[in-house]
């Protein structure tokens, strides 16, 4: 691989860059706004093999496990295919540096940056310009009804060329006022209000027959994004740094009840990874059954004669779980998450009791026995659970009471105790000691909080209360966060709960 | 036919020809295992064809399928290979009547009883043993405990076995191995590391279309895309178990023997189970889809896309 040179660079711009035609009309003079805007980064050396290498790096900085097996495996892949298809590259590279699905969705967009960066870069180098509609001339072959509409069309059902062509139209036509704000993202909202796009909505009213799906406009907006970068990056000569992948992009998607869909899928990986991790860790003590076929094995040894007896490996026993779950508005967003968390948990844990909080507490365990449907659920916890009282704002302190004595005879050393809440208490007394003869009673207390931990303790919030009678205070806003937790909770020691303090 | 490992379009045409319509990724990976000889971890949801896609690799490179089903406890025993102990006993114990006449040492029962011939070949011992080269399939591999994936790390990586009383297998010819995951557990990094790896998903509307036409060629062209919609649809539900494609094909041929010529809600109501198969599913599915069967909305969707 190493000895392909510099002619493995016009073929990388044609895989990466889609249908992008290189016109090397005279164009603009180059270097215009170079020194302005920091001008490229120095290129590394030429040639395909660093590219590759490159780009493996890049991942690694955004978390993937890369070993120089993967490298090696990928360039052989490479190597038995042509060089020309784009997805056939793309896929190689996946199939061999990408091992899960986590992994992949990071691969896509990363390579995606990757390779836009490297084909603008090469563009700038080169002086390559792209032809544009109604530049210079003012006026647009067609009126802005008539492009609208098109959009529309294109959006609602064309391909991704068609989009890609309908985004730079739409450039042309409401980009340009004053060579746009220079934020993309601020640009990209205000064209799509010019063109009137909106998104499907997703409750019972009338369907609106000029709003288009959802998934399309998000995909539209990236095009459009994608181009005014284009176009910035002609104009100004330079490469913007390349930010690591907003934490965002894989945050838990706990915002708006559309999302709903996206918690179900992570808390579903979830559910499955609890199914067999309950019980498939545990050891082979304290164990009683003889394995009669595994003892004859054995005995073989010996010439026959059944020295020593193997045994039969014994399941460990599930835990019990108390999972207590705030449902006020200060965690509105993050509630809705961990209601399917505590959804999953029941479907995975028999000896599982939840409750849900805001003033005081109300046992759920049997509208979530009794429900399948999430939506029934959430429905029946806000008429039902009769959790608010006058003021509708959380009281951790007198939820612990409550707590304490309605479960005060039931917690034993094999429960665990897991609290999903910000601790804000809204000024109100903490009633620690209560929590802590909680957390002594119980064989493990855990808690998981939807804040950043930068949050924790600032204003209302007093976690540092509770902290030290937790065995682990989990911040838990992403996926990766979630599993750190779930480790903690099924995977590390589920037989015995272990006492740490 | 073309040789499927000479090309991407050739392994992809080899799957089509039996049965089998592969995404672009699917037949890619399909041919650079079969090229570079690696195995090939394969995960995705249930029911996407995941151990189909096995089966027809086997079929396409006219190889024979080893399947190695996993489950929780699984050991080397029965995964490897086990000493044939009942045999071994007899052998020691004819041994000890002829030993009376004092022709036979230690050393020869020793020799002797530790040979081929007292080894039971399980499915991995197979794969690797066979004079002819084989498609082996590790189905949920994901249900297995870690020791167990450790085990596996020798035979997937050099493609041998090594057994303490006989030495190290080496094997005959190079198996083309899958590995299924239905992602219940994080697999170790040390497995993936010697896998390609392939994310199968459920397929497009379009794709499924085909596959349903594939194997129902007689259904009529309108209800099996309102059939498509419809298994769409109920995937899109929060379900114990979503349809998977087999299902679609099942109730494609269902609605064929019926004589039907249009999915309504009352032969929607008849026949959903053979998509569903829970209890607290049906009703949920009855309640969300039943009632867009008659109002027209499904149907539409496809021919605008």
């Amino acid at each position: 691989m190493a000895s392909s040179d510099g002619s493995a660079r016009p073929a990388d711009g044609r895989r990466a860059g889609g249908g992008r035609t290189p016109a090397p009309s005279g164009g603009r003079p180059r270097a215009a706004g170079r020194a302005l805007y920091g001008g490229l980064p120095e290129p590394g050396p030429p040639g395909f093999a660093p590219r590759v290498l490159e780009l493996a790096d890049e991942l690694r900085r955004e978390g993937l496990a890369i070993g120089t097996s993967e490298l090696l495996d990928a360039f052989q892949a490479l190597r038995e295919l042509s060089w020309t298809s784009e997805e056939g590259f793309r896929e190689a590279l996946a199939a061999t540096l990408a091992k899960s699905q986590e992994d992949r969705r990071v691969f896509e967009l990363v390579f995606d940056r990757f390779f836009f960066r490297a084909v603008e870069r090469e563009a700038v180098e080169r002086g390559l310009r792209e032809e544009r509609f109604g530049g210079d001339g003012d006026r647009l072959p067609f009126d802005l009804d008539d492009l609208r509409e098109r959009i529309r069309e294109a959006v609602r059902g064309g391909s991704d060329g068609e989009m890609r062509d309908m985004a730079r139209l739409a450039i042309a036509a409401f980009g340009r006022q004053g060579e746009g704000s220079g934020v993309i993202g601020v640009d990209v909202q205000r064209i799509r209000r010019s063109l009137d796009l909106r998104g499907e909505a997703g409750g019972r009213e009338l369907p609106d027959p000029d709003a288009v799906p959802q998934d399309r406009l998000r995909e539209f907006e990236r095009h459009l994004r994608r181009e005014l970068e284009r176009a910035l990056i002609e104009r100004t000569q330079s490469l913007p740094p390349a930010k690591p992948l907003r934490e965002f992009d894989r945050a838990l998607p706990s915002g708006p009840l559309q999302d709903l869909a996206a918690v179900h899928r992570v808390v579903a990986q979830l559910k499955r990874r609890l199914a067999t991790r309950s019980h498939a860790v545990g050891g082979r003590r304290r164990s009683a059954a003889v394995d009669v076929r595994r003892t004859m094995r054995a005995s073989l040894e010996t010439g026959g004669v059944p020295m020593r007896l193997r045994y039969r490996p014994r399941r460990p026993r599930r835990p019990e779980l108390y999972v207590l779950c705030d449902v006020s508005t200060s965690v509105t967003s993050a509630s809705v998450f961990f209601l399917s968390v505590l959804h999953a948990l029941h479907d995975s844990f028999r000896k599982l009791r939840s409750f849900v909080f805001v003033e005081r507490i109300s046992e759920v365990t049997d509208v979530f026995e009794r429900e399948r449907s999430f939506a029934a659920i959430s429905r029946a916890i806000a008429t039902d659970a009769g959790v608010a009282d006058v003021s509708g704002y959380t009281d951790y302190g007198r939820v612990w009471l409550e707590f304490l004595t309605e479960v005060m005879d039931d917690l034993d050393p094999r429960s665990s105790v897991i609290v999903l809440g910000d601790a804000r208490t809204n000024g109100r007394e903490p009633h620690a000691q209560a929590f802590a003869r909680i957390s002594e009673r119980a064989g493990r207390t855990l808690w998981l909080n939807p804040e950043p931990r930068l949050y924790w303790n600032y204003g209302d919030s007093v976690i540092s209360a509770y902290e030290p009678y937790c065995d682990g205070v989990f911040e838990c806003w992403t996926t990766k966060q979630l599993e750190v937790f779930v480790n903690a909770l099924a995977g590390g020691r589920a037989a015995p709960p272990v006492v740490t303090r | 036919m073309p040789d499927p490992a000479e090309s991407v379009e050739a392994m992809r045409d080899g799957l089509e020809a039996v049965g089998y319509l592969a995404a672009e990724s699917t037949a890619l990976v399909s041919f650079l295992a079969a090229k570079l000889g690696k195995p090939v971890l394969v995960e995705g949801p249930a029911g996407v064809g995941k151990t189909e896609l096995a089966k027809a690799l086997a079929r396409a490179t006219s190889r024979k399928l080893i399947r190695l089903q996993c489950y929780e406890g699984l050991d080397e025993a029965k995964a490897l290979y086990e000493w044939n102990y009942r045999k071994q006993l007899l052998r020691i114990q004819a041994g000890a009547g002829a030993g009376e006449t004092g022709d036979e040492g230690w050393s020869g029962v020793h020799d002797d009883i530790f040979a081929q011939e007292f080894l039971l070949e399980r499915p991995l011992m197979q794969a690797i043993a066979s004079p002819e080269p084989v498609v082996l399939l590790i189905d949920e591999i994901d249900k297995t405990d870690q020791e167990f994936e450790a085990m596996l790390l020798e035979v997937l990586s050099d493609f041998q076995i090594s057994i303490p009383e006989l030495g190290v297998m080496e094997a005959r010819s190079r198996p083309l191995v899958l590995l299924t995951s239905n992602n219940s557990r994080e697999l170790t990094e040390a497995l993936k590391r010697r896998c390609l790896y392939l994310w199968l998903d459920y397929p497009e509307v379009e794709r499924e279309l085909e596959i349903v036409r594939l194997h129902a060629p007689e259904l009529a062209e309108t209800v099996a895309r309102k059939l498509v919609e419809v298994v769409h649809m109920v995937r899109g539900l929060d379900l114990k178990k979503p349809p998977s494609i087999a299902e679609s094909i099942d109730w494609a041929r269902a609605l064929l023997m019926l004589g039907a010529d249009d999915i309504d809600s009352s032969v929607f109501q008849r026949t959903m189970s053979i998509i569903v198969k829970h209890r607290t599913d049906l009703d949920v599915v009855a309640e969300r889809v039943g009632v867009k069967l008659d109002d027209g909305v499904l149907g539409r969707l496809g021919t605008t896309g």
